[in-house]
């Protein structure tokens, strides 16, 4: 017998039967799109949770129409309770954060394009691929339960800190079965997250084509590979925290919750636990999440711009480094969001210069974007207009963390809108616009079709001007000191603020409904959009050099060979001018620099 | 499930010889070495898991209510077990590289090994589970106190770990004792390298139950 | 469309910038003695913020305006120094601005958490519970009573779980709805947390803390304005956690101890 390759390790065969080739596919392909999916109806639903939020808080005694169906108790006559809200902010964030962040950006562009990127037929571990997904698809149908079950979603905020989250019923509505279902759920996405960075992980170390060095693969896929290695980490701490608060709550155990304490006129049969063990757990893996979630859009954007610039950056090894470097130094922050949590202050400070150490890294990518774009041939379509938000966005949202990472001002600023219109801006926006930006640019490759320009365009311009809208006044509010997770302000000193936060609402009425075009359009291509060439934007990566959309086995049996990195633009090629990653041709530079 | 599998095979040895001379080929290209990271991977995983656990029991360690737990005596026995394993799981490996590759003599005594290995393995985890009930004759279960419950949890997540890898073994028996020609070597070296880890790991976290609980 | 994408970015960048230029969410007064160099560290903050943010924008919009549109052959030039230049002005940019702020802002943060309290403080005790505060003074005596979390009796508004029966020490202890402090004497508020997390958060005198069940915290302050301010909880508590607040009231020293023997009377 002999020593098999890697190849033969994983070969499939071609999917048959409907269920196999559409259900449970063991093609990475499938498996991006059914993640795609996934995080394209966590978002929606998560963008009309905001909304009730938003209408609740400027028009609290508003009848929402069907909402009384979903829970009476929740929504009687249809109008929110306060309890309600709280579940609603919790699904939100829960939603967004797990379900659409580290979705779309990483599981699903990734799982499509990382083993084409690198010339391989399909991930290393096709069947964990598939659990990934499913188990990743539980966790959410477990999630989504807590809204039919009668005492309704848990209202401790995606953050679930301890007590609150782990004493069960006595701490509020929703905490009984709604909070174990969060518990559930959330352990569930762990595993599934684990599988899912094993394969991006193995994938890229060991089923590399011949001739893709490490350094010459797309700024994407490294981008998934470094956000894999974070996530591998990370989930492998949350998930620990997530046991630890599922015994807490349904064994008896006392590892976040102290003795003597008094929920609802009962004395807790608890005692010796800690709840800053669960932030410290929590956050261990909530400071890297975030960077997982805009990891991968840094990517995608580097890797479009590329394109739209027809001109490589000016330094693709500068932007692996820093790429490297934030993922890093995001293990050395969490304690940042712990400022004033009752840890040690000296610890505070320990924190804080890694905080704004990162904004190094940050700060080399955002100019290398800037200045590559000096000197180029700037192609305008809605993949790029979507990149070039990015920047712009990046920039917003990353500004206000310079406020956030010094503590002394994080005694003013903590568990303000400040902090609310920073995540959003950064997570919430930026890390959206790279997905808008791939799902413009890779639509082509993934379905076959093309993307209504037009609509595209019209998609960016609402978008890009109604986010600014909606969270640029977060900002302002927070400095005036206007708190978080409140479901509405009852109180004299909130009142002169009130007219901002309608304004904010009904932008983000405005801007959600335009998502709507862009929904429409991706449903209308799939069928009736222009039939997409194999390389309809001249790239050079090797997604470019197969049909659209790829066969089952990406490369039709042929085991590409890479002669170059995938920054052979602005030379003159045989197809015009970039060189693509798999021809031997010789780039010749074109004239000029 | 196990049909696909064979289909998968029956295709592989389906290719026509060509391809197959060319397997030297197609290991040239991409890299040298047999890859193997994945399973690197998920050891690293599973250790991060249990720094998780570890720091989490470093911090309840502080408080008053921390008291002691002595060890069931169970538990050097079911160490002595593991450990044995590890060393017979070699004798697999031994018996495979030792005779010549692809006789179903070799395979049927490697296949023997791992048996050998997997036995001793659910010794390991019913001895675990003696040791639970050793605890709870005396009245302390999970919720008893602070100490209690990070041995349970830390010793009933390490069993389950080792039950996975039991199931692999039965796979990897199987595989051995079905068909010498169409084994994979990387199925033994990565099922070898996640057992040593979990005898590493309880090594490991028998020593922290020691000097902590 | 490049060029409208430029023209919108300025735009943006003006329009972000206009609220914070003309001032137009100003700071709540400080009645604080450490407030002053979180403000001036804020102000410092928000120049380095504000000008990376404009400027960022700004070179966005210049260069998409000038590299838009331009015809196919036009030549491509690189950056003048390239990826080095952009990394020098990183960590120039950033390293300097980590200096002031970071270094600098130490003090502020110092000012407020690696000093104690001063022996003479006002001495107090806040609760936080679903979905109040409480606070509680030690009375003539000086001295607190235990706390008993079974004798709780929030219908008897025994918030704290007082034994003044059998606790000599908790027979005067005077417990108030209100946070009453007098003008220009330090204050130590020490935190107990009766149920789940809460945080003390009054924005016009630059303090929020969180109260952690199980940890005894506290934080200490001066006040140096009349007034009555709001005292919000700013950690997510449960439902009423929107309705949780009570009133800091800075009075003059002189109305201080009337109001303690007021309600030492009752």
């Amino acid at each position: 017998m002999e020593e098999s390759s890697v190849q033969q390790a994983h070969v499939h065969a071609p999917p048959e039967r409907f269920i196999r080739k559409h259900i449970f596919s063991l093609d990475h392909k499938v498996i991006g799109k059914q993640y795609y999916a996934l995080a394209l109806v966590a978002v929606f639903t998560g963008m009309i949770l905001s909304w009730l939020m938003r209408i609740h808080m400027v028009w609290p005694t508003a009848k929402i129409p069907l909402l009384e169906h979903i829970s009476s108790a929740g929504a009687p006559g249809g109008v929110i309770t306060p309890e309600y809200y709280l579940s609603l902010l919790t699904m939100h964030g829960t939603l967004m954060v797990f379900f659409v962040l580290t979705n779309a950006p990483f599981a699903a562009f990734g799982n499509f394009f990382l083993p084409i990127q690198i010339g391989a037929e399909d991930m290393a571990f096709p069947r964990f691929n598939m659990m990934s997904f499913w188990v990743t698809f539980a966790a959410w149908a477990v999630l989504m339960l807590a809204f039919f079950i009668p005492d309704g979603p848990p209202i401790a905020g995606w953050t679930s800190y301890a007590p609150l989250s782990a004493v069960g019923k006595d701490a509020g509505p929703g905490m009984q079965w709604g909070m174990s279902l969060w518990g559930l759920s959330i352990a569930l996405f762990c595993i599934g997250s684990l599988l899912g960075a094993l394969n991006f992980i193995s994938t890229t170390l060991d089923m590399r084509a011949k001739g893709m060095t490490l350094m010459r693969m797309p700024l994407c896929t490294w981008a998934w590979f470094i956000t894999a290695c974070i996530a591998l980490l990370a989930f492998a701490v949350l998930l620990p925290a997530c046991i630890l608060l599922i015994l807490d709550r349904h064994a008896g155990t006392s590892f976040y919750v102290p003795g003597g304490l008094v929920i609802s006129d009962r004395l807790q049969a608890h005692s010796g636990g800690s709840p800053l063990l669960w932030q410290h757990l929590f956050w261990f893996f909530g400071h890297p999440e975030v960077y997982i979630a805009i990891l991968p859009s840094m990517g995608i954007v580097s890797h479009i711009l590329i394109n739209s610039m027809r001109k490589p950056l000016l330094s693709g090894k500068v932007v692996i480094y820093s790429m490297m470097s934030i993922g890093f130094l995001s293990y050395m922050v969490w304690g940042h969001h712990m400022f004033l949590s009752g840890m040690n202050p000296m610890s505070a400070l320990a924190f804080s210069f890694p905080t704004l150490t990162i904004t190094i890294p940050a700060t080399v990518l955002t100019l290398i974007w800037l200045g590559s774009l000096y000197g180029s041939r700037l192609q305008i379509n809605s993949a790029s207009l979507f990149a070039l938000g990015f920047i712009s966005m990046f920039v917003a949202g990353g500004v206000s963390g310079f406020f956030l990472a010094q503590p002394s001002i994080d005694i003013y600023l903590h568990a303000t809108y400040f902090v609310v219109g920073h995540f959003h801006m950064v997570m919430g926006v930026a890390s959206l616009f790279g997905v808008f930006a791939g799902t413009y640019f890779w639509f082509p490759k993934m379905s076959g079709r093309m993307m209504n320009e037009t609509l595209g365009k019209l998609h960016f311009w609402i978008t890009f001007v109604g986010t600014y809208c909606i969270f640029m006044p977060f900002h302002y509010l927070g400095l005036i000191g206007n708190v978080r997770r409140y479901q509405s302000f009852v109180d004299d000193f909130m009142q002169p603020f009130l007219g901002w936060h309608k304004f904010m609402t009904i932008a983000a009425l405005i801007t959600g409904a335009a998502q709507f075009i862009f929904l429409f359009n991706l449903i209308y291509s799939r069928f009736k959009g222009k039939v997409a060439p194999e390389n309809p934007w001249n790239g050079t990566s090797l997604e470019w050099s197969i049909p659209s959309p790829p066969p089952w086995n990406n490369f039709g049996g042929k085991h590409p060979v890479v002669y170059h990195d995938p920054f052979q633009y602005g030379v003159k090629g045989s197809k015009g001018d970039f060189v693509m990653q798999d021809s031997p041709e010789q780039a010749v530079p074109a004239s000029g620099d | 499930m196990s049909s696909t599998i064979v289909s998968v095979n029956s295709q592989a040895n389906a290719l026509p010889p060509p391809k197959r001379a060319a397997a030297p080929a197609a290991l040239a290209y991409g890299q040298e070495r047999a890859p193997s990271s994945g399973i690197w991977v998920g050891v690293f995983a599973i250790t991060m898991s249990f720094a998780a656990f570890t720091s989490a029991l470093f911090v309840r360690e502080g408080t008053a209510d921390w008291g002691h737990l002595t060890l069931p005596s169970i538990l050097y026995f079911n160490t002595l077990v593991l450990l044995v394993s590890s060393v017979t799981l070699e004798c697999a490996r031994q018996a495979l590289e030792a005779g010549r590759l692809g006789t179903q003599e070799v395979s049927h005594k490697a296949s023997a090994w791992v048996m050998v290995t997997l036995l001793l393995g659910l010794g390991f985890c019913a001895g675990q589970f003696h040791a639970w009930q050793d605890l709870r004759a005396e009245g302390i279960y999970l919720a008893t106190n602070p100490n209690s419950s990070f041995f349970y949890l830390l010793t009933f997540l390490h069993a389950l770990h080792v039950l996975v890898g039991i199931l692999v073994m039965v796979y990897l028996a199987g595989r051995l004792m079905a068909s010498h020609t169409t084994f994979r070597r990387s199925l033994f070296s990565n099922t070898a390298i996640y057992w040593h880890f979990m005898t590493g790991l309880w090594l490991y976290l028998l020593l922290l139950c020691r000097m902590k609980l | 469309m490049g060029k409208l994408l430029a023209v919108v970015l300025i735009i943006i960048a003006i329009a972000s910038a206009y609220p914070i230029v003309t001032h137009m969410f100003p700071l709540p007064e400080d009645i604080s003695t450490h407030g002053h160099a979180i403000d001036e560290q804020l102000k410092d903050t928000m120049w380095e913020a504000g000008v990376s943010f404009v400027a960022a924008q700004l070179v966005l919009a210049f260069f998409v305006w000038s590299f838009t549109g331009r015809k196919e052959g036009s030549p491509l030039r690189n950056f003048p120094g390239g990826a080095r230049v952009m990394v020098i002005a990183a960590f120039l940019l950033v390293g300097t601005e980590i200096l002031a702020l970071g270094v600098l802002g130490q003090k502020a943060w110092a000012n407020v958490y690696f000093t104690s309290a001063s022996p003479d403080a006002v001495q107090i005790q806040a609760q936080a519970e679903q979905f109040a505060f409480y606070f509680r003074y030690p009375g003539a005596d000086g001295k607190f009573g235990g706390i008993h979390p079974d004798k709780i009796d929030e219908g008897n508004q025994n918030y704290f779980g007082l034994d003044p029966a059998n606790d000599v020490d908790a027979r005067d202890d005077i417990v108030s709805g209100e946070l009453v402090v007098p003008v220009n004497r330090e204050v130590h508020l020490m935190m107990h947390a009766k149920d789940v997390g809460h945080s003390f958060y009054v924005r016009e005198l630059r303090i929020q803390q969180d109260f952690v069940p199980g940890l005894d915290l506290s934080v200490h302050f001066t006040a140096t304005k009349f007034g009555k301010y709001e005292i919000v909880c700013t950690q997510l508590c449960g439902l009423g956690h929107y309705n949780m607040k009570a009133y800091l009231n800075v009075v003059s020293e002189a109305d201080f101890e009337k109001w303690l023997k007021d309600q030492a009377a009752q």
